[in-house]
């Protein structure tokens, strides 16, 4: 049962690390121009089944669709032209760290459009840097001069450098504040309102759920055992998806959003007041 | 796939007016760009209407073209959003630090480095001075003492090392042997092959190359372990809960690295010397039993002293240069790559340093 205008699509994956099998017999589509949240307890692989759609792991069953076209088993130029279609943001930024900032951000262009001009270039990794939200004065940094919050701004600067359709984000919001975890949410919000991206994105934050995601897929035993909005998900009697949702840190999320669209804002306002 | 991103330009009465069609994306773009920087005059107005869709880099473009007051026209409203995302983006940045005039920045690393030589010099003098105090509270409690840690130390640095110190100290023993024969088979004086072996071995090249492997197999390691344990605030874990981490990371390391170095360069220059008698044996028909006599005859019990005496110093030297480093660690993992490499230079620099100074430390007192 293959949903209409699936920009991923997923079916019957296996991947097993030795005799530790992570995922067995997983379905999922991700629909085109959602933001779709993939959550799940510790070491469900939530990342790993984020590198198997990258094509980072070796799956050892199953089929992986990307722009409607499978992943395995194609030649390294077609593999090319799939990779400029997507930008992933990985956990700690991975920054190329001989690098500055700015000359991260110029890394898959000049790889994959060698021949725009220098001029262009910098220009184009001026207006990036400032759309992540970093300050002017991080693009002469070197990774190693930035925060952690910053680290992951410039890895999201790097990972749009391509308009990509398709954006892969591997827990953005984990270890800011929650100041500048908001600052993200409503980044990504307007980047896929602007540019139309479809979003990939894997987090432990409940309020990132709340705040931006149009789908939420739930991972356990192995495989995603409900894919849907958070009230469609509420409905389900799956123990652990209770708890996830109805828990103490849960229902403070739910209810922040709650008052923010009870006042008529956006529900991806910051949400400040949580910790009063 | 749509068409690739164009421009018509229309001359008309009073207003010159720019129309691009096609696709205004990074993949569809060209040699755009260009082209547009070559205009002249240029537009002062500016029609979308004709793009079929516009990415950022699209839309940085237009805007770039629209600031030399241009009207912009045609936008849908999602072209017209991004066109104000992108402008509100456009900020002067820098993309590389600064650079300056290459005189001043070779000054600039003359200085930096001489500061950091004698800042390194200093931290390790105050560094083997707080080994020595911790030494001394160990001796006055010997309750502390942290026996494993010595023990598994000993094992890690000596007995792992046995097979790799052993191998290169035989090959080396018979390269002795092979390039003194041939020189002194000119004199017709093949059998102080001998002497040369027995000399060189228990002096210099047992000590010396033993202490050379264990900078590179044990010095690095101690940098790193310790290094990647600052990385991962277990040193500071410990501080808190009240373990003093040279108590327990560095002491156990320098006291094995003191230990072991006499033992493992003893050991090396036998195997050396084993080597040299059996290239003796097999090619300058010299047996084992005349070999041996001959180096009880001409090798003087100085030679072992002089050797054992440097040793453990040695052991310390590479022990505190590991740990020393390991401990200079901070910010992130490419520091604990450095600093490893750095222990290992440092080690060896002053191994041999040290060496010569021995050298002519014995000689003026008449062990030659």
């Amino acid at each position: 049962m293959s949903e209409k205008g699936a920009i991923i699509r997923i079916r019957g994956l296996k991947n097993s690390f030795g005799d530790q099998i992570v995922h067995d017999g997983l379905d999922l589509d991700v629909r085109r121009g959602e933001i779709l949240g993939v959550v799940g307890g510790s070491g469900t692989g939530k990342s790993v089944l984020m590198r198997s759609i990258v094509g980072l792991q070796q799956p050892v069953a199953g089929t992986i669709e990307v722009f409607g076209e499978p992943i395995a088993g194609r030649s390294e130029e077609e593999a090319q032209d799939m990779r400029r279609r997507w930008g992933v943001l990985f956990q700690g930024g991975a920054l190329f760290s001989t690098l500055t900032v700015a000359e991260n951000v110029q890394v898959p262009l000049r790889e994959f459009y060698g021949d725009l001009d220098d001029r262009l270039l910098d220009e184009i990794a001026a207006y990036k840097v400032a759309m992540s939200g970093l300050p002017a004065e991080a693009g002469p940094k070197y990774p190693s001069e930035l925060s952690g919050g910053m680290r992951k701004r410039a890895g999201l600067a790097r990972a749009l450098a391509l308009d990509p359709e398709l954006l892969f984000l591997d827990e953005p919001t984990a270890g800011l504040d929650p100041i500048g975890a908001a600052n993200f949410d409503e980044l990504t919000e307007s980047l896929k309102k602007t540019l139309g991206l479809t979003v990939f994105l894997i987090t432990h934050d409940l309020d990132t759920l709340y705040a931006i995601c149009d789908r939420v897929a739930v991972l356990a035993d192995k495989r995603v055992i409900a894919v849907g909005t958070i009230p469609e998900l509420l409905a389900l009697d799956h123990p652990w998806i209770q708890e996830y949702f109805n828990g103490p840190r849960g229902r403070v999320a739910a209810d922040a959003t709650k008052r923010h669209s009870g006042n008529g804002r956006d529900a991806d306002r910051p949400m400040t007041e949580l910790g009063a | 796939m749509s068409e690739r991103a164009d421009f018509i330009l229309d001359d008309g009465q009073d207003r010159r007016t720019l129309r691009f069609t096609g696709a205004l994306t990074l993949a569809r773009i060209g040699d755009l760009p260009a082209r547009l920087d070559a205009l002249d005059p240029l537009p002062d107005r500016i029609d979308l209407s004709g793009v079929e869709r516009m990415d950022t880099i699209g839309a940085w473009l237009v805007h770039r073209l629209a600031q030399h007051e241009a009207e912009v026209t045609g936008a849908d409203p999602d072209q017209a959003h991004l066109l104000e995302q992108v402008s509100a983006a456009d900020k002067p940045l820098k993309i590389r630090p600064d650079t300056r005039p290459p005189f001043l920045r070779v000054m600039d690393e003359i200085g930096a480095a001489t500061l950091q030589a004698g800042r390194t010099l200093i931290g390790l003098i105050g560094f083997f001075g707080l080994t020595v105090i911790t030494g001394w509270r160990l001796i006055r409690e010997p309750r502390r003492f942290r026996f494993n840690a010595i023990v598994r130390q000993f094992e890690v640095v000596g007995v792992e090392a046995l097979a790799i110190i052993g191998l290169m100290s035989f090959l080396i023993g018979i390269v002795i042997a092979q390039q003194g024969a041939v020189q002194l088979r000119q004199f017709g004086a093949e059998v102080f092959a001998i002497n040369l072996i027995g000399r060189i071995t228990l002096r210099e090249l047992g000590v010396l190359m033993t202490a050379i492997m264990v900078a590179g197999r044990s010095g690095s390691a101690f940098a790193a372990q310790i290094g990647s344990m600052r990385l991962a605030e277990e040193v500071d874990a410990m501080r808190t809960i009240g373990v003093s981490p040279m108590e327990a990371l560095v002491l156990p390391r320098v006291i094995a690295g003191t230990v072991l170095m006499p033992l493992l360069g003893f050991y090396a220059s036998i195997v050396a010397m084993i080597g040299g008698g059996i290239f003796c044996w097999l090619s300058l028909d010299i047996p084992p039993v005349t070999f041996v006599q001959r180096i009880r005859e001409v090798v003087p019990m100085t030679d072992l002293w002089v050797g054992l005496i440097k040793a453990p110093v040695f052991g310390v030297i590479i022990a505190m240069s590991g740990c020393f480093q390991g401990m200079q660690v901070k910010g992130n993992a490419e520091e604990v790559g450095l600093r490893t490499t750095a222990a290992v230079v440092q080690a060896i620099f002053l191994v041999i340093v040290l060496d010569a100074v021995f050298a002519v430390f014995f000689s003026s007192i008449g062990w030659i």
